[in-house]
């Protein structure tokens, strides 16, 4: 039978239980508000799975530890708010072009700098896009609910495992802060994906033969098995020996991006509320989603007929779904707490179809139901 | 395995110029995997980024080549996720003693059961021999040309300082003793760190009139002062001069040992209620 447990917590305390329930074993980090309770938890709740927390020196230290734990075999996962965010970028680099599985979550506050240590903001998409050097992609996930902190902390696991890649989870301190009721759910062991292992014989294995495999993702094992490899953040080959041929520079370099666009549909999550007779459109993500729901209904009571699309996955960006969008309302509205990250996204997709607009706070206060309303009556006019 | 048998001869000659002291470190590195018999699934040798940071390039073990001053930090990840792997880091004195000093220290506080050898060689080799945080004071520098106006670290006393339960400094003129005290290191269930001073012939020494290994070797020598011989001189003559041999090594329980601790007494509490 399985176990499902209903309990009320905060968003935090679900991504901790949803790293541990995807299988995560090994945490490493360094303390910082709003995240801070992701540690607590970790802290309290993997020594008595068997698993290893560690708290480290600074979060380019946390970083670099997920990535070796990683490279040992086992789900690794860190949280952080954005100071420790930027300074985990480069070591995010070492994870995408060594390509190792682990999980980032950045639990957002306002900024710059130290910013407003306690105070919610969605500044960092624009970071977990391009924060670290060098062409690549990358998966990010935002959860608006307490559930989908659980729910999408499973996926992030998955999907990291899958591609080979770090996931970023970006919440932000109005989501990892709320307690709401939410069902920790026992998941099925086929709910449950772990990386793709070799076959191969141990002489033959390469770590990064990308191109032999079907799906481009190179299989990987792990340090102390019968396979022995080398993990290279420096540019390499498909044995991980380091290489500076600029035809192999060129193949590898597209590859961290390709092998999103080729998984495309795998990957990218949108969910959708109420679009069938939409005329106008909300797009959010995140804490900002909650405003956006309240908002629809109190301008369906209006007589706007407003849809929403939620974007689960912020990256890679849901561009074909968006446009699809774009190309059926009469505006486009596009809430969130920066100056339109997201919103700049949704212009290069759809400009030329409708109207698009933004609603933008950037003052630590979320964005509330009338004010997204009183933006869709303005387009509406 | 022989020592030879861990190391990918196929890719020799070194990328390390001619003098310069990377080679017979590595040698002694590997003759210790063959002292203690380490194969190369069981072993994991993690890099920085430097010209000694480039050694992973000439293993046959497992290797983890990540990022300028951080293999400290990999390492640790990468042993307490399956502390049966025998994982040593190695750095130059810009990875490990200057970007990469905080790990350092709390790597030596923290004491997982990993292995770090410093090369020291006085600057940053890789880009062209800039200043680092042993580069002694005065002495020149393409960024120092009017001479260093800092001070140097100390990099054992550092080591010790922060709790390190094994500390040992080797020169590359003795390559037995240096092979003794890194298998003696790499044995230790502790953090274990081992200075291997070999200066930079290519830079800090062409900068400081000491252009080939011979006059550099000598001027090692004439620093070196061995731990015993330490023990009766006086504070003020050991000023500028480089204490050989073992400099610390004391019992002092590992984190995963510690941890496991934990772990098995939460299983025993979860068992009994
Ligand atoms: C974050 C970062 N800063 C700077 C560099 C450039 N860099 C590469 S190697 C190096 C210094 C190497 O010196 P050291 O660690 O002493 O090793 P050596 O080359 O002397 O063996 C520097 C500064 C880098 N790779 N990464
Ligand atoms: S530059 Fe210096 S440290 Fe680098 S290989 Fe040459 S001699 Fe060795």
């Amino acid at each position: 039978m399985k176990k499902d447990i209903v309990s009320f917590a905060m968003g935090n305390e679900a991504i901790t239980e949803g790293a541990l329930a995807a299988g995560a074993r090994f945490y490493a980090g360094y303390p910082i508000t709003p995240s801070s309770e992701v540690a607590e938890f970790s802290s309290i709740r993997l020594p008595k799975l068997g698993g290893m927390y560690i708290q480290m020196e600074d979060e380019i230290a946390s970083i670099a530890a997920i990535i070796g734990a990683s490279a040992s075999g086992v789900k690794s996962f860190t949280a952080t708010s954005g100071p420790g965010f930027s300074l985990m970028q480069e070591n995010l680099g070492v994870a995408i072009m060594g390509e190792v599985p682990c999980v980032i979550i950045n639990v957002m506050r306002s900024g710059p700098s130290t910013g407003l240590a306690t105070k919610p903001a969605q500044g960092d998409v624009m970071q977990a896009r391009w924060g670290t050097h060098g062409d690549h992609g990358i998966i990010a996930l935002s959860p608006s609910t307490v559930q989908e902190c659980f729910d999408f902390t499973v996926k992030a696991f998955n999907l990291s495992e899958r591609y080979r890649t770090p996931v970023i989870i970006l919440t932000d301190e109005t989501v990892g802060h709320m307690r709401e009721g939410y069902v920790r759910r026992e998941l099925s062991p086929g709910e449950i994906l772990n990386r793709k292992e070799p076959t191969c014989t141990p002489a033959d294995y390469k770590p990064y033969n990308f191109e032999a495999e079907e799906d481009g993702i190179a299989p990987l094992a792990a340090y102390g098995s019968k396979y022995v490899f080398r993990i290279n953040g420096s540019g390499h080959d498909e044995s991980g020996d380091p290489c500076a041929r600029p035809d192999n520079a060129d193949k590898f370099i597209r590859h961290y991006t390709e092998k999103f666009i080729k998984n495309r549909k795998d990957i990218v999550e949108v969910k959708e509320f109420e679009m069938d007779d939409a005329e106008y459109a909300i797009i959010a993500y995140g804490c900002s989603v909650r405003g956006a729901k309240a908002a629809m209904k109190l301008a369906r009571e209006n007589g706007i007929k407003v849809g929403l699309l939620q974007l689960i996955t912020i990256w890679p960006f849901a561009d074909l779904e968006v446009l699809e969008i774009c190309k059926k309302v009469k505006a486009v509205v596009v809430p969130e707490m920066n100056l339109g990250q997201i919103l700049g996204e949704v212009i290069k997709v759809g400009q030329n179809y409708t109207k698009i607009a933004g609603v933008n706070r950037i003052d630590s206060q979320i964005i509330t139901p009338y004010e997204i309303l009183a933006k869709l009556e303005e387009v509406a006019k | 395995m022989k020592y030879m048998d861990y190391l990918r001869t196929e890719l020799f000659p070194l990328f390390w110029c001619g003098g310069c002291g990377n080679g017979a470190v590595l040698g002694a590195i590997a003759r210790s995997f063959e002292t203690l018999g380490y194969t190369k699934e069981n072993t994991v040798v993690v890099t920085g980024i430097g010209c000694w940071g480039k050694a992973d390039d000439y293993v046959k073990t497992n290797a983890f080549h990540g990022t300028h001053g951080r293999a400290i930090a990999f390492a640790t990840g990468i042993k307490l996720a399956n502390p049966s792997l025998n994982v040593i880091a190695l750095m130059g004195d810009g990875d490990g003693a200057t970007i990469g000093g905080n790990h350092f220290i709390h790597g030596a506080r923290r004491n997982v059961d990993i292995t770090a050898v410093i090369v020291n060689n006085y600057n940053y080799g890789m880009t062209g021999g800039q200043l680092s945080g042993t580069t002694p004071e005065n002495s020149k520098t393409t960024t120092s040309r009017y001479g260093h106006i800092e001070g140097a670290f100390d990099i054992c006393k550092l080591a010790e300082a922060a709790g390190a339960p094994y500390v040992a400094r080797a020169t590359t003129d003795n390559p037995v003793v240096m092979q003794h005290l890194i298998t003696d290191g790499l044995k230790k269930k502790s953090f274990a760190f081992i200075e291997a001073i070999a200066p930079c012939p290519t830079h800090f020494g062409r900068n400081n009139g000491m252009p080939d290994a011979v006059s550099l070797m000598n001027w090692v020598k004439d620093k070196s002062v061995s731990a015993q011989q330490a023990k009766t001189m006086s504070a003020e003559s050991l000023e500028d001069k480089l204490i050989t041999g073992k400099l610390v090594d004391k019992e002092c329980e590992d984190y995963g040992t510690k941890y496991q601790k934990i772990v098995e007494s939460l299983r025993v509490k979860e068992a009994s209620s």
